[in-house]
C-alpha cells in the first residue's frame, strides 16, 4: 500500500505531527479520560527530564524539584494569592521552577558525573523539606489544597475546563506546543552542543563551548518543561500533594524515561503510557506494585538499557555522563 | 536566649550518636565509590535491612548480641550476591548504569520490606544490659548510646588496621589508585570488588541493626539516610576515609544543635551545609579536585 508507506513517511520527517495526531485520538484508546491526561502531563515531565540526561548527558535524580515548584507555584498563585487569571496562574509555576532550576542548576553544575546526581537528588529533598515545614503557604503534609478550576479565557472568549475530556485537550494544546519547542531546541546549533557535550565535554569545551552555562541553561530548559507539568497536574488535581517533591517522584520520572528510551524523541511518552499502564493494571491486585515496577526497571537497565522506543527504532542509548 | 552548657551537652552528644550511624554509611558508601566508582544507592534499602535482620533475629534467637553480630553478615551476604549477580554486568558501562541499577533495587526492597514486615515501623528495646543511663558526672546519658560510639570506633579502627596493616588492605588502597596497574600485576580484582562491596553492605547493616534500638526499623528508613549520607561523603571528600569520619561526626553535631534550637531547621541545615562547602571548596574537606568525576 503506497498510501500507508507515504503516510509513515510523513511521520518519521514530523514527528511533531506525528505526536499530535497520536494524542488527539488518545482519550479513546485508554480505560478512562483522566489516565490520558496522567500520560500527556508525565510525559511532559519526563521530556523535560529527557533533555538533561537523554541529550545533554547529565543525569537528575532530583526532577521531583521542578515538577513541585511548577505545582506549588500554580497551587499558590491561584488558591492563595487569589490571581483571578488562569494563564497568569499557569504561568507562575512554570516561572518559579525556572527560577529553581537556574540556583539549583548553579550549585549541581559545581560537580559532574555522579556528584551531580546525588547534589539534584539532595536539593530536590531540601525542597520537600521546606514544603513540609512551611504549612501556612504550602499546606505541609495535607497538601496545597482549594485550587479554583477557572475557565481558560482565549481573546475574551471562555471555555470550561472541568470536564476530563476538556481538561485533556486543554493540556493536549500546551504539551503540542511544547513538543514543538523541544524539536526546535534540538534542532538548533545549540540542540546540537548539548549532544556534542554528551558524547565529549572535554571535547566540546576544546571546541570553544563554555561546557557549564550551556549545561545551565540545558538544566533550565529542562526545569521550564517538568515545571509546566508540574503547574497542568496542578490544576488537574485541584491539589498540589507534598509528594509532588519526594525523592519517589524524582524516582518516577528516572524511571519512565528510561523504560521509553533516553535520548530518543518519543521515548519519554511511550515510558509515560508503559509506567502508568502498568500501574494501573497492576495496582488492582496489589498494593505492593512498586515492586514489579522496580525489577521491570531493574531488567531495563540491565538488558535493555534503550528503552523501549530506543530498542524498537535502534536509537541511542544516552547513558553517557559528562 | 539564655542557654545552659547542661541543656546543650545531651543534645552534642545525641549528635554524636546520629554521626556515628552517618560516618557508618558514609565509610561503606565512599569505599565502594573510592574502589569501584559505584555509587550504591541501594546503601539505605540495606541499613534497613539491617534494622529488620535484627528485629528478625531477635525474635528467632531472644539474644541481642547474637543479632547484632550476624545481622551485618546477612546484609553483608546479601551485598555479595548483589555485587556478583547485578552490578558486575555493568562494568564498563559509565557511572549511571549501577546507580540507577540500584536505585531500582532500593525501591524492591523498601517495598518487599512493606510487604513483609507492613508498612507501619516496629520498635527495638536495647537489651537489658544496656537498657539504663550511665551518670558521665556532668549528665546521665543512655548507656546503649554510648554503646553506639563504642562499637563504631572499634570497627573504625579495625577497618583501619585491616586497610593499613594487610595485604588484601593494600590491594585495596592501590586498586582505588591505580586499577589498571593493580592488574598488571597479576591480581584479580574483581574478586576484591566482590570483597569490599560486601563489607561496605556489612557496615550499611550494623548501621541500621545498631540505630534500630534507637530510631525503630521501618520500610524508608534508609531514604533520607542514604541522601543525607552521601551530602556527608560530598562534603568529606568523595573516596577520603578520614573525610567520612570528619564530615559524619560535623554532620551529627550539625543535626544535633540545631534540633536544639530550631527543631524544623534540623533536617535542612545538612543541605545549606552542603551548599556553603560546594560554594566554597568543590571537592570536600579531604577530596582531590576532579576525582574520578
Amino acid at each position: 500500500m503506497p498510501g500507508a508507506a507515504a503516510v509513515a513517511r510523513w511521520l518519521g520527517r514530523h514527528p511533531v505531527g506525528a505526536f499530535a495526531v497520536f494524542f488527539a485520538v488518545f482519550p479513546f484508546l485508554v480505560p478512562y479520560k483522566a489516565l490520558a491526561s496522567q500520560v500527556l502531563i508525565f510525559g511532559l515531565f519526563a521530556l523535560g527530564f529527557n533533555l538533561l540526561y537523554g541529550y545533554t548527558g547529565l543525569l537528575s535524580f532530583g526532577h521531583a524539584a521542578y515538577y513541585g515548584l511548577g505545582a506549588y507555584g500554580t497551587g499558590i498563585a491561584l488558591a492563595k494569592l487569589k490571581l483571578g487569571s488562569l494563564w497568569l496562574g499557569l504561568a507562575a509555576g512554570p516561572l518559579l521552577a525556572v527560577l529553581g532550576g537556574a540556583a539549583i542548576g548553579f550549585f549541581c553544575l559545581r560537580r559532574r558525573g555522579i556528584y551531580f546526581a546525588m547534589l539534584t537528588l539532595a536539593f530536590a529533598q531540601l525542597l520537600y523539606f521546606i514544603a513540609f515545614h512551611l504549612a501556612d503557604i504550602t499546606g505541609g503534609d495535607d497538601g496545597l489544597r482549594g485550587i479554583p478550576q477557572l475557565p481558560v479565557n482565549l481573546f475574551g472568549w471562555k471555555i470550561s475546563i472541568e470536564s476530563p475530556l476538556a481538561f485533556y485537550y486543554f493540556a493536549f494544546a500546551l504539551v503540542c506546543l511544547s513538543v514543538a519547542g523541544l524539536k526546535r531546541i534540538l534542532d538548533s546549533p545549540f540542540g546540537s552542543v548539548l549532544r556534542a557535550i554528551r558524547e565529549n565535554g572535554d571535547r566540546a569545551a576544546a571546541c570553544g563551548y563554555d561546557v557549564r552555562r550551556i549545561k545551565h541553561l540545558s538544566f533550565v530548559f529542562s526545569a521550564l518543561f517538568a515545571g509546566l507539568a508540574g503547574a497542568l497536574d496542578a490544576l488537574r488535581l485541584a491539589v498540589v500533594p507534598v509528594e509532588s517533591l519526594y525523592w519517589v517522584t524524582s524516582g518516577q520520572v528516572v524511571i519512565m524515561t528510561l523504560l521509553g528510551g533516553a535520548g530518543t524523541f518519543f521515548g519519554p511518552f511511550v515510558g509515560a503510557g508503559t509506567f502508568l499502564l502498568l500501574e494501573d493494571r497492576l495496582s488492582a491486585f496489589t498494593e505492593r506494585w512498586p515492586i514489579a515496577i522496580g525489577l521491570i526497571f531493574m531488567t531495563f537497565v540491565l538488558f535493555l538499557p534503550k528503552g523501549i522506543w530506543g530498542t524498537l527504532t535502534g536509537g541511542r542509548h544516552g547513558h553517557q555522563s559528562a | 536566649m539564655e542557654v545552659s552548657l547542661a541543656a546543650v551537652l545531651p543534645q552534642i552528644f545525641t549528635g554524636l550518636v546520629l554521626g556515628m550511624i552517618f560516618v557508618l554509611l558514609a565509610i561503606g558508601l565512599s569505599l565502594i565509590f573510592g574502589l569501584m566508582t559505584v555509587v550504591n544507592f541501594a546503601h539505605g534499602a540495606l541499613y534497613m535491612l539491617g534494622a529488620y535482620c535484627t528485629v528478625f533475629l531477635l525474635g528467632f534467637t531472644r539474644n541481642f548480641w547474637v543479632a547484632l553480630l550476624v545481622a551485618p553478615l546477612m546484609v553483608g551476604t546479601f551485598g555479595l550476591l548483589v555485587e556478583r549477580f547485578l552490578i558486575r554486568r555493568l562494568y564498563g558501562r559509565g557511572p549511571d548504569d549501577p546507580l540507577l541499577l540500584t536505585f531500582g533495587l532500593s525501591l524492591v526492597l523498601i517495598e518487599t520490606a512493606k510487604l513483609i514486615w507492613g508498612k507501619i515501623g516496629l520498635t527495638l528495646d536495647p537489651p537489658r544490659e544496656l537498657g539504663g543511663a550511665v551518670n558521665l558526672g556532668f549528665m546521665a546519658f543512655p548507656a546503649y548510646r554510648l554503646f553506639v560510639i563504642a562499637v563504631t570506633v572499634v570497627v573504625l579502627l579495625a577497618l583501619w588496621a585491616f586497610l593499613t596493616r594487610t595485604n588484601v588492605g593494600l590491594v585495596i588502597r592501590a586498586g582505588s589508585r591505580d586499577p589498571l596497574m593493580v592488574r598488571a600485576l597479576g591480581i584479580d580484582l574483581s574478586r576484591i570488588w566482590l570483597l569490599v562491596f560486601g563489607i561496605g553492605c556489612a557496615l550499611a547493616g550494623l548501621a541500621g541493626a545498631l540505630a534500630g534500638p534507637m530510631r525503630g526499623a521501618y520500610a524508608e528508613m534508609g531514604v533520607t539516610m542514604v541522601i543525607e549520607s552521601f551530602v556527608v561523603v560530598v562534603v568529606g571528600g568523595m573516596g577520603s576515609l578520614l573525610g567520612a569520619v570528619v564530615a559524619g561526626i560535623m554532620m551529627g553535631q550539625v543535626v544535633g544543635i540545631t534540633t536544639f534550637f530550631a527543631p524544623k531547621l534540623a533536617e535542612i541545615m545538612v543541605f545549606v551545609v552542603m551548599a556553603l562547602v560546594l560554594l566554597v571548596r568543590p571537592s570536600g574537606f579531604f577530596g582531590e579536585a576532579g576525582l574520578m568525576e
